[in-house]
C-alpha cells in the first residue's frame, strides 16, 4: 500500500491539522510516514504545501516526485491547481472551492472551477459552507479532509479516533463538530465524486 | 518502543534530553527554530533539569554552550546557517581550544533560501573548523546522530557539527528512542591552559587539531553511516551525501541502484571507500544537498582524473534544493510528461498578517516620508522585511541581522539626508545595539526607527530579548532622552504618528522611535489560551 498526497492551501488555512490526523491515523495502522511541511515566511499568508507519504514498506524520500502523487487535497481552490504536476494521470484532486482571496490579481472563480472540472478524477466541494451549517466554518478543512477519505487507504474509524485524540484538549463540543465535518465531506465525495 | 512522530528538529531535541544533554542555548531562525522550542516545551527536560535557553543572538548562544562545556557538561547550540557567521568567531576558535563535555553545533541550512537570504552550506565552515561533521539522511539518523556527536566530541576533545537541511528539518517520520544517559558531572578540563588561546599556547592547541585529523578520517571510514554498496555496473559510481541519498534510492523502486553507491554522512570524506568507488568505475556523479562541496574536493581544480559531474558540470542544477526528479534526470531517468500548472493560478508571496502592527508602521513611515526621494530606509531581518513588497514598498535593504543602522549611518556619512533604519526589536538587541552606539558616539545624522512586537515574530514568537528595555538600552548608549519617542502604530494614531516621525527626520543627530504594539499571531495565541483557561475554570 502506498499513498502520496499533497496537500495544499495557504498560510493559516490548517492543512497542518489535516496532516496530523492523517498521520496519527497512519501510525497507529503501523504504517510508515513522511510528511513535509512548510515553516517559516511562507506561513504568512503566502502558498504553502505538504507532502504526505503513507506506505506499507520503508519510504525513501521526503519528497515527492512529480507525476507520482495519488491525490492533491486542497483547502483552496486556487491551490489544488498549483500541484498539478506532481499528479500522477490518475490521481484524484479533492478542494474546496471557496476561494481566500489575499492577492490583487487572484483569477476569477469561475474560470478556477473550469480548470478543476477538466480533471478526470475531482471532488470539489464549498468546505466551508458545509462547515459553517454545521456549526463553525472553521472546520472546513475537516470537511475536506472527509472528502478525501475514501481515497485514502486507512479505515475511516482511525481518522474518527485520530480527531478525538488531536482535538481532545480542546472540548467534547470541538470533537464533535470536527468529526461530524469530516463525516458530512465524505458522503458528499461519495454522492459526487468525478471519475 | 513504540516510535514518535518527530520533525527532524524534533528529533534532534528528544535526543539531546535522551543523550545527556546538560543545555541548549540558541537564537531562533528557520529552520533551526523548533529543535530549542522543543526542549522548551517538554516536561521530561524540566524534569532532568535541561537547561533551555533563547539567547540574544547566536554567538552569546554558542558562548554559553561551550562554557557548559567547558564544566564538563554536554552542550548543544542550534542555529539557522546565517546564524553560524554570527557564531563563526566562537565557532573557529572552539575547534582550537576542544571541548570538555560534549558541544554540538547544530546547524540548519536552507538551500532554495524558502526563509533566507542566502544558501550557504556549512559543511564548508566545518572543513574550514577541522572538525567532524554528521549529516543525517532521515530522522532517525537524526536522533541518532546526536548520541554520535556527543561520543566524538569527547572523545577527541572537540566540537561536533551535526548539519542538517529545511528539508529534514521540517519533515516528520517515526523516530525509535534510546535508553536514556544520565547528564555529566561537573567536571574541570584537565588541561587548565587549553582554553587560553594565548599565541604560545593557540599553537600548541592548534598543532593538536592537526594531529586529530587522520583519526577523523579513520572514523569516517569506519563509521555505520559512510558505507559502500556493491552494483553490477562500473559504468558509474555515485556518491550520495545526506538527504541525497534518499531522493538517489527514489528513483529505484527495489531501492537497489544498478552502480556501486558510497553513501557519505560524516565528515571528513570516507577515504577508503571514495578511493575504491574511483578505482572501479569510469565517472563519478556527486548528488549532495547544498553547494558542490564533495565534487569540488574529489575533482581538485585541475581537475586531470577521471570525469566527476554534479553541480559544477551541469548534470545537477548548481543552485537550488534537490528533489527526486533533480536526481533521476542525472542518472538518465526521465520524469516523463506532467501536467502543467495552469495559466490563471497567480503566485501568492507571504504578506503581514492582518491587524499586524508593521502595516501602521510602513504606513506612517511612507507618509512621513512622502516629500523626499525614494530609497533612504535600510531595513534588517525579520517579519517587517516584507514591508519591500506592494501594497507598501516602504523599505530598501536587508542584508544581514543588524545592517539597518550601521548603514543607515553609512549612507548619512555620505552626505544622505534623511537616512533611517528600520529594525525589530529582536534584531535590534541580537546585532543593532552596537551600531547604534557607534551611530551615537560619531553624533550621525539618522532616524532608528525600533518596531517593537515584543516577539521574535517571524520564527514564531519566540520571547524577544529586548522586550521592556528597548528606552533604557537606548538611553544607556547615550541617545538623547529628548530623541526617544515612543508611539502606537494604530490607525487611529496615524496623522500624530506620521507627525513625529517628521519631527525626528528633521532632527540632526539620532534619532529613536519605537512603534510598539504586540504582535497580533501572539496576542491571539494568548487570548485562546486565556479563553481555554477560563473555559476550564468554570467546568
Amino acid at each position: 500500500m502506498q499513498n502520496d498526497i499533497i496537500l495544499a492551501g495557504v498560510g493559516g488555512q490548517g492543512i497542518l491539522s489535516i496532516a496530523a490526523i492523517i498521520g496519527y491515523a497512519a501510525v497507529e495502522s503501523d504504517l510508515f510516514l513522511k510528511q513535509a511541511e512548510v515553516h517559516g515566511m511562507s506561513q504568512r499568508g503566502g502558498d504553502v504545501q505538504s507532502h504526505l507519504r503513507l506506505s506499507s514498506s520503508e519510504i525513501a524520500s521526503d519528497l515527492i516526485p512529480k507525476g507520482k502523487a495519488h491525490m492533491i487535497i486542497s483547502v483552496e481552490p486556487m491551490e489544488s491547481l498549483r500541484y498539478l504536476p506532481y499528479l500522477s494521470d490518475q490521481g484524484w484532486l479533492i478542494t474546496n472551492t471557496e476561494p481566500y482571496v489575499n492577492i490583487p490579481d487572484y483569477p476569477g472563480t469561475v474560470a478556477i472551477l473550469a480548470e478543476i472540472q477538466r480533471l478526470p478524477r475531482h471532488v470539489a466541494l464549498n468546505a466551508e459552507q458545509i462547515a459553517g451549517e454545521l456549526g463553525s466554518r472553521k472546520a472546513a478543512n475537516m470537511v475536506v479532509l472527509g472528502a478525501a477519505s475514501p481515497f485514502i487507504d486507512i479505515p475511516f474509524a482511525k481518522l474518527e479516533e485520530a480527531i478525538r485524540k488531536v482535538f481532545g484538549s480542546k472540548g467534547e463540543e470541538v470533537v464533535n463538530l470536527n468529526l461530524q465535518a469530516m463525516r458530512t465531506g465524505r458522503e458528499v465525495a461519495q454522492n459526487t465524486a468525478a471519475g | 518502543m513504540q516510535k514518535l512522530l518527530l520533525l527532524g528538529d524534533e528529533a534532534i531535541a528528544q535526543a539531546g534530553i535522551d543523550a545527556g544533554m546538560s543545555g541548549v542555548f540558541s537564537y531562533p531562525g528557520t529552520p533551526s527554530t523548533e529543535i530549542t522550542e522543543y526542549v522548551r516545551a517538554s516536561s521530561e527536560a524540566r524534569e532532568k533539569g535541561v537547561v533551555a535557553s533563547w539567547c540574544a543572538n547566536e554567538k552569546t548562544a554558542a558562548e554559553t554552550a561551550l562554557g557548559m562545556s567547558y564544566a564538563g557538561k554536554r552542550s548543544m547550540t542550534c542555529m539557522k546557517h546565517v546564524g553560524l557567521n554570527v557564531a563563526a568567531d566562537v565557532f573557529l576558535n572552539a575547534s582550537i581550544t576542544g571541548a570538555n563535555g560534549g558541544l554540538i553545533f547544530v546547524v540548519a541550512d536552507d538551500p532554495s533560501m524558502h526563509s533566507s537570504q542566502n544558501e550557504q552550506d556549512s559543511r564548508v565552515y566545518g572543513d574550514f573548523a577541522m572538525i567532524p561533521v554528521l549529516e543525517p539522511s532521515n530522522q532517525q539518523e537524526a536522533y541518532d546522530m546526536v548520541y554520535l556527536g556527543f561520543e566524538l566530541s569527547e572523545k577527541y576533545g572537540v566540537p561536533v557539527m551535526l548539519r542538517i537541511t529545511t528539508r529534514l528539518a521540517h519533515s516528520r517520520s517515526g523516530v525509535a528512542r534510546k535508553e536514556a544517559r544520565t547528564q555529566n558531572r561537573f567536571r574541570f578540563p584537565e588541561n587548565a591552559r587549553q582554553f587560553i588561546l594565548l599565541p604560545a599556547i593557540a599553537r600548541k592547541q592548534y598543532a593538536q587539531l592537526l594531529d586529530k585529523q587522520p583519526a577523523f578520517v579513520q572514523e569516517s571510514e569506519n563509521s555505520a553511516y559512510n558505507t559502500y554498496m556493491p552494483g553490477q555496473d562500473h559504468s558509474l559510481g555515485i556518491v550520495a551525501c545526506g538527504l541525497a541519498f534518499n531522493y538517489l534510492m527514489e528513483n529505484y523502486p527495489g531501492r537497489k541502484p544498478p552502480h556501486p553507491v558510497v553513501r557519505v554522512c560524516q565528515y571528513p570524506l570516507p577515504h577508503r571507500q571514495l578511493r575504491r568507488l574511483y578505482d572501479e568505475c569510469d565517472r563519478i556523479l556527486v548528488i549532495e544537498e547544498g553547494y558542490p562541496v564533495v565534487e569540488q574536493m574529489l575533482k581538485g581544480f585541475l581537475n586531470t582524473g577521471k570525469p566527476i559531474s554534479g553541480r559544477l558540470d551541469g548534470a545537477l542544477p548548481r543552485t537550488g534544493e534537490l528533489n527526486p526528479n533533480l536526481v533521476g534526470e542525472a542518472l538518465g531517468i526521465p520524469t516523463g510528461k506532467l501536467a502543467s500548472i495552469p495559466d490563471l493560478v497567480a503566485s501568492r508571496p507571504p504578506s503581514l498578517c492582518k491587524g499586524c502592527s508593521h502595516i501602521d508602521s510602513m504606513l506612517d513611515l511612507n507618509e512621513a516620508l512622502s516629500g523626499h526621494s525614494s530609497g533612504r530606509v535600510f531595513s534588517d531581518i525579520g517579519c517587517y522585511t516584507l514591508g519591500a513588497l506592494p501594497p507598501f514598498g516602504s523599505i530598501n535593504t536587508c542584508v544581514d541581522m543588524g545592517a539597518s543602522i550601521t548603514m543607515a549611518r553609512g549612507a548619512a556619512a555620505a552626505g544622505m539626508d534623511p537616512a533611517v533604519a528600520v529594525i525589530g526589536d529582536s534584531t535590534f538587541t541580537h546585532s543593532g545595539m552596537t551600531g547604534l552606539l557607534d551611530a551615537v558616539n560619531e553624533g550621525s545624522n539618522i532616524t532608528v526607527i525600533i518596531l517593537d512586537n515584543a516577539t521574535t515574530g517571524m520564527t514564531g514568537g519566540q520571547p524577544s530579548s529586548a522586550t521592556g528595555k528597548i528606552e533604557q538600552i537606548c538611553r544607556g548608549l547615550g541617545v538623547e532622552e529628548d530623541r526617544i519617542r515612543v508611539i502606537n502604530p494604530l490607525k487611529k494614531n496615524h496623522s500624530e504618528n506620521t507627525h513625529i516621525l517628521r519631527e525626528e527626520l528633521a532632527h540632526k543627530g539620532v534619532s529613536v522611535i519605537i512603534p510598539r504594539r504586540e504582535c497580533i499571531q501572539t496576542l491571539n495565541k494568548r487570548m485562546r489560551t486565556k479563553g481555554r483557561d477560563k473555559q476550564r475554570a468554570e467546568k
